[in-house]
Protein backbone atom coordinates (compact mmCIF):
# COMPACT_ATOMS: atom_id res chain seq x y z
CA UNK A 1 0.00 0.00 0.00
CA UNK A 2 2.85 2.29 1.10
CA UNK A 3 4.90 1.13 -1.67
CA UNK A 4 1.73 2.05 -4.46
CA UNK A 5 1.28 5.23 -3.07
CA UNK A 6 5.14 6.19 -3.29
CA UNK A 7 4.72 4.94 -7.01
CA UNK A 8 1.96 7.81 -7.23
CA UNK A 9 4.24 10.42 -6.12
CA UNK A 10 6.83 9.49 -7.97
CA UNK A 11 4.79 9.39 -11.00
CA UNK A 12 3.31 12.36 -10.49
CA UNK A 13 6.51 14.46 -9.80
CA UNK A 14 7.74 13.03 -12.98
CA UNK A 15 4.94 14.22 -15.08
CA UNK A 16 5.15 17.53 -13.58
CA UNK A 17 8.35 18.19 -13.99
CA UNK A 18 7.65 17.30 -18.05
CA UNK A 19 5.03 19.55 -17.40
CA UNK A 20 7.36 22.34 -16.84
CA UNK A 21 9.53 22.13 -20.01
CA UNK A 22 6.44 21.12 -21.70
CA UNK A 23 6.89 22.58 -25.25
CA UNK A 24 10.29 23.34 -24.89
CA UNK A 25 12.90 21.67 -27.19
CA UNK A 26 15.76 20.58 -25.76
CA UNK A 27 19.02 21.62 -28.08
CA UNK A 28 21.72 20.24 -25.38
CA UNK A 29 22.39 18.35 -22.40
CA UNK A 30 25.70 17.62 -20.77
CA UNK A 31 27.06 16.18 -17.43
CA UNK A 32 29.96 18.11 -17.00
CA UNK A 33 32.67 17.46 -13.84
CA UNK A 34 30.46 19.82 -11.59
CA UNK A 35 26.64 19.44 -12.75
CA UNK A 36 24.45 18.70 -15.64
CA UNK A 37 24.17 21.60 -17.64
CA UNK A 38 21.03 21.66 -20.31
CA UNK A 39 19.68 24.12 -22.79
CA UNK A 40 16.79 24.40 -24.14
CA UNK A 41 14.16 27.14 -25.99
CA UNK A 42 11.06 27.41 -24.98
CA UNK A 43 8.99 30.20 -27.28
CA UNK A 44 11.89 31.83 -28.94
CA UNK A 45 13.52 32.39 -25.29
CA UNK A 46 16.80 29.75 -24.70
CA UNK A 47 18.12 29.00 -21.48
CA UNK A 48 20.58 27.04 -19.62
CA UNK A 49 19.58 25.39 -16.37
CA UNK A 50 21.93 23.23 -13.84
CA UNK A 51 19.43 21.46 -12.04
CA UNK A 52 15.44 20.16 -11.86
CA UNK A 53 13.53 22.99 -11.70
CA UNK A 54 12.85 25.64 -13.77
CA UNK A 55 13.90 28.22 -11.68
CA UNK A 56 17.38 26.41 -11.57
CA UNK A 57 17.49 28.81 -15.17
CA UNK A 58 20.74 30.46 -14.71
CA UNK A 59 21.09 32.30 -18.17
CA UNK A 60 18.00 33.04 -20.52
CA UNK A 61 18.84 34.34 -24.12
CA UNK A 62 15.95 35.80 -26.55
CA UNK A 63 16.86 34.50 -29.66
CA UNK A 64 15.28 37.39 -31.64
CA UNK A 65 17.02 39.85 -29.78
CA UNK A 66 19.76 38.28 -27.82
CA UNK A 67 21.26 42.03 -26.65
CA UNK A 68 17.81 42.33 -24.67
CA UNK A 69 18.60 40.82 -20.74
CA UNK A 70 15.58 38.30 -19.70
CA UNK A 71 17.01 38.37 -15.90
CA UNK A 72 16.33 41.48 -13.45
CA UNK A 73 19.43 40.49 -11.75
CA UNK A 74 22.12 40.96 -14.80
CA UNK A 75 20.11 44.01 -15.46
CA UNK A 76 20.75 44.96 -12.32
CA UNK A 77 24.32 43.87 -12.11
CA UNK A 78 24.66 46.69 -14.91
CA UNK A 79 24.37 48.97 -12.20
CA UNK A 80 27.27 49.17 -11.54
CA UNK A 81 28.45 51.38 -14.47
CA UNK A 82 26.61 53.79 -12.32
CA UNK A 83 29.18 53.70 -9.68
CA UNK A 84 32.09 54.01 -12.53
CA UNK A 85 30.74 54.47 -16.35
CA UNK A 86 34.31 53.82 -18.06
CA UNK A 87 35.68 50.34 -17.08
CA UNK A 88 38.74 49.92 -18.63
CA UNK A 89 39.97 46.39 -17.01
CA UNK A 90 37.04 43.90 -15.81
CA UNK A 91 37.11 40.95 -13.91
CA UNK A 92 33.86 38.43 -13.55
CA UNK A 93 33.78 35.51 -11.54
CA UNK A 94 31.42 32.79 -12.82
CA UNK A 95 30.54 33.20 -17.02
CA UNK A 96 27.49 31.61 -17.14
CA UNK A 97 25.77 31.72 -20.78
CA UNK A 98 28.22 35.13 -21.19
CA UNK A 99 25.32 37.92 -20.83
CA UNK A 100 27.46 40.58 -18.80
CA UNK A 101 30.57 39.87 -21.00
CA UNK A 102 28.84 40.24 -24.34
CA UNK A 103 26.78 43.23 -22.74
CA UNK A 104 29.90 44.79 -21.54
CA UNK A 105 31.99 44.21 -24.67
CA UNK A 106 29.38 45.81 -26.94
CA UNK A 107 29.56 48.77 -24.46
CA UNK A 108 33.20 48.99 -23.90
CA UNK A 109 34.92 47.49 -27.44
CA UNK A 110 38.59 48.23 -26.03
CA UNK A 111 38.37 46.99 -22.36
CA UNK A 112 40.15 44.02 -21.17
CA UNK A 113 37.93 41.13 -19.61
CA UNK A 114 38.87 38.70 -17.52
CA UNK A 115 36.55 35.75 -16.74
CA UNK A 116 37.32 32.97 -14.53
CA UNK A 117 34.59 29.86 -15.14
CA UNK A 118 35.54 26.58 -13.40
CA UNK A 119 33.43 24.47 -15.84
CA UNK A 120 34.78 24.44 -19.53
CA UNK A 121 31.78 22.50 -20.41
CA UNK A 122 29.61 26.62 -19.48
CA UNK A 123 32.53 28.11 -21.83
CA UNK A 124 31.48 25.94 -24.97
CA UNK A 125 27.59 26.18 -23.94
CA UNK A 126 27.98 30.12 -23.66
CA UNK A 127 29.75 30.16 -27.48
CA UNK A 128 27.73 27.77 -28.90
CA UNK A 129 24.06 28.80 -28.03
CA UNK A 130 24.52 32.28 -26.05
CA UNK A 131 25.79 34.31 -28.65
CA UNK A 132 29.21 34.58 -26.47
CA UNK A 133 31.85 35.56 -28.53
CA UNK A 134 35.22 36.28 -27.42
CA UNK A 135 37.29 38.88 -28.22
CA UNK A 136 41.85 39.17 -28.08
CA UNK A 137 40.49 41.22 -25.61
CA UNK A 138 38.77 38.50 -23.16
CA UNK A 139 40.55 35.96 -21.24
CA UNK A 140 38.46 33.11 -20.03
CA UNK A 141 40.35 31.02 -17.67
CA UNK A 142 39.03 28.03 -16.86
CA UNK A 143 39.89 28.09 -12.88
CA UNK A 144 38.15 28.44 -9.25
CA UNK A 145 37.03 32.00 -8.62
CA UNK A 146 39.60 31.75 -5.13
CA UNK A 147 41.96 30.36 -6.48
CA UNK A 148 41.72 33.26 -10.11
CA UNK A 149 41.67 36.02 -7.46
CA UNK A 150 44.06 35.00 -5.10
CA UNK A 151 46.56 34.51 -7.79
CA UNK A 152 45.98 37.60 -9.24
CA UNK A 153 46.25 39.44 -5.99
CA UNK A 154 50.16 37.72 -6.22
CA UNK A 155 50.92 39.31 -9.59
CA UNK A 156 49.28 42.43 -8.31
CA UNK A 157 46.74 42.61 -11.17
CA UNK A 158 44.34 45.71 -10.66
CA UNK A 159 40.58 45.98 -12.26
CA UNK A 160 38.34 48.61 -12.41
CA UNK A 161 35.13 46.89 -12.22
CA UNK A 162 34.95 43.46 -10.41
CA UNK A 163 31.19 41.06 -11.08
CA UNK A 164 30.97 38.11 -8.60
CA UNK A 165 28.75 36.11 -10.18
CA UNK A 166 29.72 32.21 -9.05
CA UNK A 167 27.37 29.75 -8.18
CA UNK A 168 26.96 26.05 -8.45
CA UNK A 169 23.76 24.33 -7.80
CA UNK A 170 23.01 25.50 -4.82
CA UNK A 171 24.35 28.42 -4.17
CA UNK A 172 27.53 30.97 -4.05
CA UNK A 173 30.24 28.66 -3.11
CA UNK A 174 30.93 28.59 0.30
CA UNK A 175 34.65 29.67 -0.05
CA UNK A 176 33.71 32.76 -2.17
CA UNK A 177 31.71 34.44 0.63
CA UNK A 178 34.10 34.89 3.35
CA UNK A 179 35.83 37.76 4.56
CA UNK A 180 39.08 36.58 3.46
CA UNK A 181 38.03 36.13 -0.21
CA UNK A 182 36.26 39.90 -0.14
CA UNK A 183 39.61 40.81 0.84
CA UNK A 184 41.53 39.45 -2.06
CA UNK A 185 38.74 40.98 -4.01
CA UNK A 186 39.65 44.15 -2.62
CA UNK A 187 43.18 43.72 -3.29
CA UNK A 188 42.27 43.70 -6.45
CA UNK A 189 39.72 46.72 -7.44
CA UNK A 190 42.03 49.66 -8.58
CA UNK A 191 41.39 53.22 -7.52
CA UNK A 192 37.65 54.01 -7.47
CA UNK A 193 37.37 50.12 -8.82
CA UNK A 194 33.77 49.24 -8.34
CA UNK A 195 32.19 45.74 -7.01
CA UNK A 196 29.24 44.38 -8.09
CA UNK A 197 28.00 41.19 -6.14
CA UNK A 198 24.66 39.28 -7.44
CA UNK A 199 23.32 37.61 -3.64
CA UNK A 200 19.84 35.95 -3.62
CA UNK A 201 19.93 34.77 -0.18
CA UNK A 202 16.44 35.48 1.35
CA UNK A 203 16.89 33.45 4.50
CA UNK A 204 19.27 34.22 7.61
CA UNK A 205 22.41 34.13 5.40
CA UNK A 206 21.24 37.34 4.01
CA UNK A 207 22.12 39.02 7.55
CA UNK A 208 25.40 37.54 7.75
CA UNK A 209 26.39 38.35 4.17
CA UNK A 210 25.57 41.65 4.93
CA UNK A 211 27.93 41.72 8.14
CA UNK A 212 31.11 40.46 5.54
CA UNK A 213 30.45 42.69 3.35
CA UNK A 214 30.45 45.59 5.66
CA UNK A 215 33.50 44.45 7.87
CA UNK A 216 35.82 44.43 4.37
CA UNK A 217 34.71 47.24 2.50
CA UNK A 218 32.50 49.68 4.68
CA UNK A 219 28.83 50.85 3.20
CA UNK A 220 27.50 49.46 -0.21
CA UNK A 221 24.64 49.84 -2.00
CA UNK A 222 21.99 47.05 -2.48
CA UNK A 223 19.28 46.99 -4.84
CA UNK A 224 16.99 44.07 -4.66
CA UNK A 225 14.61 43.00 -6.67
CA UNK A 226 14.27 39.03 -6.49
CA UNK A 227 18.25 38.67 -5.85
CA UNK A 228 20.39 41.81 -4.22
CA UNK A 229 22.66 43.01 -6.02
CA UNK A 230 25.51 44.61 -3.63
CA UNK A 231 27.29 47.57 -5.20
CA UNK A 232 30.08 49.53 -3.70
CA UNK A 233 33.37 51.60 -4.68
CA UNK A 234 36.56 51.94 -3.40
CA UNK A 235 37.71 55.01 -1.61
CA UNK A 236 33.62 55.53 -0.35
CA UNK A 237 30.27 55.06 -2.01
CA UNK A 238 29.46 57.71 -4.18
CA UNK A 239 26.47 59.50 -3.29
CA UNK A 240 23.02 59.59 -5.43
CA UNK A 241 23.08 62.92 -7.02
CA UNK A 242 26.82 61.34 -9.09
CA UNK A 243 24.78 57.88 -9.38
CA UNK A 244 22.29 59.87 -11.19
CA UNK A 245 24.39 61.70 -13.36
CA UNK A 246 26.52 59.06 -14.51
CA UNK A 247 22.87 56.50 -15.08
CA UNK A 248 21.76 60.09 -17.36
CA UNK A 249 24.44 59.67 -19.00
CA UNK A 250 24.34 55.79 -19.71
CA UNK A 251 20.52 56.06 -20.53
CA UNK A 252 20.84 55.32 -24.41
CA UNK A 253 23.68 53.02 -24.36
CA UNK A 254 22.01 50.50 -21.97
CA UNK A 255 18.72 50.77 -23.62
CA UNK A 256 19.64 47.93 -26.26
CA UNK A 257 20.21 45.98 -23.27
CA UNK A 258 16.62 46.58 -21.91
CA UNK A 259 17.06 48.52 -18.91
CA UNK A 260 18.02 51.53 -17.32
CA UNK A 261 17.90 54.42 -15.08
CA UNK A 262 13.71 54.36 -14.63
CA UNK A 263 14.30 50.64 -13.57
CA UNK A 264 17.04 50.57 -11.50
CA UNK A 265 17.94 54.02 -9.57
CA UNK A 266 15.08 53.94 -7.32
CA UNK A 267 16.38 50.54 -6.62
CA UNK A 268 19.27 52.36 -5.09
CA UNK A 269 19.31 51.22 -0.85
CA UNK A 270 22.37 52.01 1.67
CA UNK A 271 22.26 48.40 3.07
CA UNK A 272 21.70 48.60 6.96
CA UNK A 273 19.61 47.06 9.89
CA UNK A 274 21.40 43.49 10.22
CA UNK A 275 21.90 42.70 14.11
CA UNK A 276 25.16 43.75 15.12
CA UNK A 277 26.23 40.87 16.92
CA UNK A 278 25.81 38.92 13.58
CA UNK A 279 28.37 36.95 12.86
CA UNK A 280 31.01 37.71 9.91
CA UNK A 281 31.90 34.56 7.35
CA UNK A 282 35.03 33.72 7.14
CA UNK A 283 37.32 31.07 5.77
CA UNK A 284 36.99 29.23 9.44
CA UNK A 285 33.03 29.76 9.70
CA UNK A 286 31.15 29.87 6.50
CA UNK A 287 28.42 27.15 7.21
CA UNK A 288 26.40 29.32 4.21
CA UNK A 289 24.69 26.60 2.50
CA UNK A 290 23.12 25.26 6.46
CA UNK A 291 22.35 29.06 7.25
CA UNK A 292 20.96 29.89 3.83
CA UNK A 293 18.66 26.19 4.10
CA UNK A 294 16.93 28.25 7.56
CA UNK A 295 14.00 30.34 7.80
CA UNK A 296 15.34 33.58 8.89
CA UNK B 1 50.65 -2.56 42.73
CA UNK B 2 49.32 -5.48 40.24
CA UNK B 3 45.48 -5.21 40.99
CA UNK B 4 44.06 -8.42 39.76
CA UNK B 5 46.41 -10.33 41.29
CA UNK B 6 44.07 -11.13 44.71
CA UNK B 7 40.48 -9.93 44.18
CA UNK B 8 39.17 -12.21 41.47
CA UNK B 9 36.05 -10.16 40.44
CA UNK B 10 38.21 -6.52 40.87
CA UNK B 11 40.23 -8.08 38.00
CA UNK B 12 37.62 -8.54 36.18
CA UNK B 13 35.89 -5.44 36.27
CA UNK B 14 39.45 -4.04 35.37
CA UNK B 15 39.78 -6.41 31.93
CA UNK B 16 36.02 -5.02 31.42
CA UNK B 17 36.73 -1.56 31.91
CA UNK B 18 40.14 -1.90 29.38
CA UNK B 19 37.67 -3.62 26.85
CA UNK B 20 35.60 -0.85 26.61
CA UNK B 21 38.51 1.74 26.24
CA UNK B 22 40.35 -0.46 23.62
CA UNK B 23 36.77 0.26 21.78
CA UNK B 24 36.67 3.87 22.67
CA UNK B 25 39.60 4.33 20.95
CA UNK B 26 38.91 2.51 18.43
CA UNK B 27 35.62 4.37 18.08
CA UNK B 28 37.19 7.67 18.82
CA UNK B 29 39.62 7.06 15.89
CA UNK B 30 37.60 6.66 13.27
CA UNK B 31 35.66 10.09 14.31
CA UNK B 32 38.75 11.77 14.14
CA UNK B 33 39.65 10.53 10.66
CA UNK B 34 36.45 11.13 9.33
CA UNK B 35 36.30 14.84 10.61
CA UNK B 36 39.54 15.88 9.85
CA UNK B 37 38.87 14.15 6.44
CA UNK B 38 35.67 16.92 5.48
CA UNK B 39 37.06 19.88 7.72
CA UNK B 40 40.49 19.45 5.13
CA UNK B 41 38.35 19.83 2.48
CA UNK B 42 37.76 23.87 3.92
CA UNK B 43 40.72 24.14 5.18
CA UNK B 44 42.44 23.66 1.17
CA UNK B 45 39.71 25.58 -0.65
CA UNK B 46 40.86 29.34 -0.14
CA UNK B 47 44.18 28.11 -2.04
CA UNK B 48 43.12 25.11 -4.42
CA UNK B 49 39.50 25.75 -4.52
CA UNK B 50 36.86 22.52 -3.65
CA UNK B 51 36.98 20.79 -7.71
CA UNK B 52 36.63 17.40 -7.54
CA UNK B 53 40.19 17.35 -8.29
CA UNK B 54 40.71 18.96 -4.94
CA UNK B 55 38.52 15.99 -2.81
CA UNK B 56 40.45 13.51 -4.63
CA UNK B 57 43.78 15.05 -3.65
CA UNK B 58 42.26 14.69 -0.20
CA UNK B 59 40.86 11.38 -0.28
CA UNK B 60 43.90 9.80 -1.98
CA UNK B 61 46.24 10.87 0.79
CA UNK B 62 44.16 9.98 3.68
CA UNK B 63 43.45 6.26 1.94
CA UNK B 64 47.07 6.03 1.62
CA UNK B 65 47.88 7.25 4.89
CA UNK B 66 45.72 5.08 6.56
CA UNK B 67 46.37 1.64 4.58
CA UNK B 68 50.56 2.77 5.77
CA UNK B 69 48.93 3.60 9.20
CA UNK B 70 47.30 -0.41 8.93
CA UNK B 71 50.63 -2.40 8.18
CA UNK B 72 52.30 -0.43 10.54
CA UNK B 73 49.96 -0.67 13.59
CA UNK B 74 49.67 -5.06 12.19
CA UNK B 75 53.48 -4.64 12.75
CA UNK B 76 53.69 -3.25 15.80
CA UNK B 77 51.16 -4.97 17.62
CA UNK B 78 53.54 -8.36 17.26
CA UNK B 79 55.84 -6.64 20.19
CA UNK B 80 54.60 -6.46 23.80
CA UNK B 81 51.18 -5.33 22.56
CA UNK B 82 49.21 -3.06 25.70
CA UNK B 83 46.82 -1.08 26.11
CA UNK B 84 49.17 2.06 27.46
CA UNK B 85 51.26 1.45 23.63
CA UNK B 86 47.81 2.14 22.43
CA UNK B 87 47.14 4.83 24.40
CA UNK B 88 50.91 6.51 23.20
CA UNK B 89 49.36 6.40 19.46
CA UNK B 90 46.57 8.05 20.34
CA UNK B 91 48.60 10.62 21.98
CA UNK B 92 51.16 10.99 18.96
CA UNK B 93 47.92 11.79 16.20
CA UNK B 94 46.75 14.04 18.40
CA UNK B 95 50.03 15.75 18.72
CA UNK B 96 50.94 15.57 14.96
CA UNK B 97 47.30 17.39 14.38
CA UNK B 98 48.44 20.29 15.81
CA UNK B 99 50.59 21.71 12.93
CA UNK B 100 47.42 21.96 11.23
CA UNK B 101 46.29 24.16 13.83
CA UNK B 102 49.39 26.10 14.24
CA UNK B 103 50.84 26.46 10.83
CA UNK B 104 48.42 24.99 8.34
CA UNK B 105 47.81 28.46 6.57
CA UNK B 106 51.57 29.60 6.22
CA UNK B 107 52.12 25.90 4.64
CA UNK B 108 49.20 26.03 2.70
CA UNK B 109 50.34 29.54 1.26
CA UNK B 110 54.07 28.53 0.88
CA UNK B 111 52.54 25.68 -1.46
CA UNK B 112 50.19 27.64 -3.08
CA UNK B 113 53.00 29.49 -4.26
CA UNK B 114 55.28 27.00 -5.25
CA UNK B 115 52.85 24.87 -7.00
CA UNK B 116 50.60 25.87 -9.39
CA UNK B 117 48.62 23.24 -10.83
CA UNK B 118 45.61 22.78 -8.22
CA UNK B 119 45.50 19.22 -8.39
CA UNK B 120 48.71 18.27 -7.17
CA UNK B 121 49.32 21.15 -5.32
CA UNK B 122 46.05 19.96 -3.04
CA UNK B 123 47.68 16.27 -3.33
CA UNK B 124 50.81 18.44 -1.89
CA UNK B 125 49.03 20.36 0.96
CA UNK B 126 47.07 17.23 2.19
CA UNK B 127 50.05 14.69 2.25
CA UNK B 128 52.18 17.95 4.37
CA UNK B 129 48.83 18.47 6.81
CA UNK B 130 47.21 15.21 7.08
CA UNK B 131 49.76 12.04 6.51
CA UNK B 132 51.33 11.74 9.66
CA UNK B 133 47.94 12.27 11.69
CA UNK B 134 45.95 10.13 9.87
CA UNK B 135 48.63 7.28 9.23
CA UNK B 136 49.09 6.93 13.11
CA UNK B 137 45.22 6.97 13.56
CA UNK B 138 45.46 4.19 10.98
CA UNK B 139 47.68 2.03 13.48
CA UNK B 140 44.42 1.78 16.14
CA UNK B 141 42.32 -0.43 14.67
CA UNK B 142 44.78 -3.32 13.92
CA UNK B 143 46.52 -2.97 17.36
CA UNK B 144 43.09 -2.44 19.22
CA UNK B 145 42.03 -5.89 17.33
CA UNK B 146 45.62 -7.62 19.10
CA UNK B 147 44.37 -6.29 22.26
CA UNK B 148 40.94 -7.57 21.92
CA UNK B 149 41.49 -11.00 20.33
CA UNK B 150 41.92 -13.49 23.11
CA UNK B 151 41.35 -16.84 21.41
CA UNK B 152 41.95 -17.19 17.80
CA UNK B 153 38.40 -18.88 17.02
CA UNK B 154 36.92 -15.62 18.25
CA UNK B 155 39.38 -13.70 16.23
CA UNK B 156 36.81 -13.02 13.30
CA UNK B 157 34.56 -11.85 15.95
CA UNK B 158 36.55 -9.40 17.89
CA UNK B 159 37.78 -7.96 14.19
CA UNK B 160 34.19 -7.35 13.02
CA UNK B 161 33.18 -5.70 16.24
CA UNK B 162 36.15 -3.66 15.85
CA UNK B 163 35.47 -2.64 12.58
CA UNK B 164 32.23 -1.98 13.53
CA UNK B 165 32.81 0.49 16.11
CA UNK B 166 35.33 2.24 14.70
CA UNK B 167 33.27 2.83 10.83
CA UNK B 168 30.42 3.46 13.23
CA UNK B 169 32.64 5.99 14.78
CA UNK B 170 33.46 7.55 11.36
CA UNK B 171 29.68 7.67 10.11
CA UNK B 172 29.14 10.09 13.81
CA UNK B 173 32.57 12.45 12.79
CA UNK B 174 31.18 12.33 9.38
CA UNK B 175 27.48 13.83 10.77
CA UNK B 176 28.08 15.24 13.61
CA UNK B 177 30.57 17.51 11.94
CA UNK B 178 29.26 18.30 8.87
CA UNK B 179 25.66 18.86 9.97
CA UNK B 180 26.25 20.39 13.29
CA UNK B 181 29.57 21.86 14.28
CA UNK B 182 30.54 23.58 11.52
CA UNK B 183 27.47 25.37 12.03
CA UNK B 184 28.27 26.27 15.82
CA UNK B 185 32.02 26.36 15.85
CA UNK B 186 35.02 27.55 13.38
CA UNK B 187 37.40 25.20 11.97
CA UNK B 188 40.10 25.43 14.14
CA UNK B 189 37.88 25.35 17.34
CA UNK B 190 36.90 21.51 16.32
CA UNK B 191 40.08 20.21 15.66
CA UNK B 192 41.53 21.46 19.09
CA UNK B 193 38.27 19.75 20.79
CA UNK B 194 39.29 17.01 18.84
CA UNK B 195 42.64 17.27 19.70
CA UNK B 196 41.97 17.50 23.87
CA UNK B 197 39.62 14.34 23.69
CA UNK B 198 42.13 12.61 22.05
CA UNK B 199 44.87 13.39 24.55
CA UNK B 200 42.47 12.56 27.45
CA UNK B 201 41.75 9.38 25.77
CA UNK B 202 45.23 8.19 25.30
CA UNK B 203 46.25 9.73 28.35
CA UNK B 204 43.19 7.60 30.63
CA UNK B 205 44.66 4.10 28.15
CA UNK B 206 48.33 5.07 29.36
CA UNK B 207 46.97 5.17 33.01
CA UNK B 208 45.16 2.22 33.29
CA UNK B 209 46.90 0.34 30.33
CA UNK B 210 48.77 -2.00 32.07
CA UNK B 211 51.96 -3.15 30.51
CA UNK B 212 51.13 -6.08 28.21
CA UNK B 213 48.61 -7.78 27.18
CA UNK B 214 46.88 -10.66 29.14
CA UNK B 215 47.75 -13.82 27.44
Amino acid sequence: MLKNEWIVVLLAATLMGTAALAGATELFYAKSLYRNIMVYEDDGLRCMKFGRNVADRQSCVLVSDHDKMVFDYTKMMMAALYLNPEPQRILIIGLGGGILPSALRKLFPACQIDIAEIDPVVSEVAKRFFYFSPTDKTNVFEDDGRVFVKRAVKRKAKYDLVMLDAFDHEYIPEHMLTREFLQEVKGLLAAKGVLAANTFSKSSLYNHESATYYSVFGDFYRINKHNRVILLRMGGLPAMPEIAKNAARLEDRLRPFGTGKGELLSLFTVESGWPADTKILTDQYSPSNLLNSRRQ
Amino acid sequence: MNPGVGDVSERLRLEQFRKALVFLLAGWSGYFVMAIELLSGRLLAPNFGNSIYVWGGVITVFMLSLSMGYLLGGHLSVHAPSLRRLGYLMLGAAVLTLPVVFWGEPLLDWIFDSVHDPRYGSLLASSALFFLPTAISGTVSPYAIRLLVKHLHASGKSAGSLYFVSTFGSAVGTILTSFYLVLWFEINQILLGMIAASVTLGLAAILVGGNHAEE
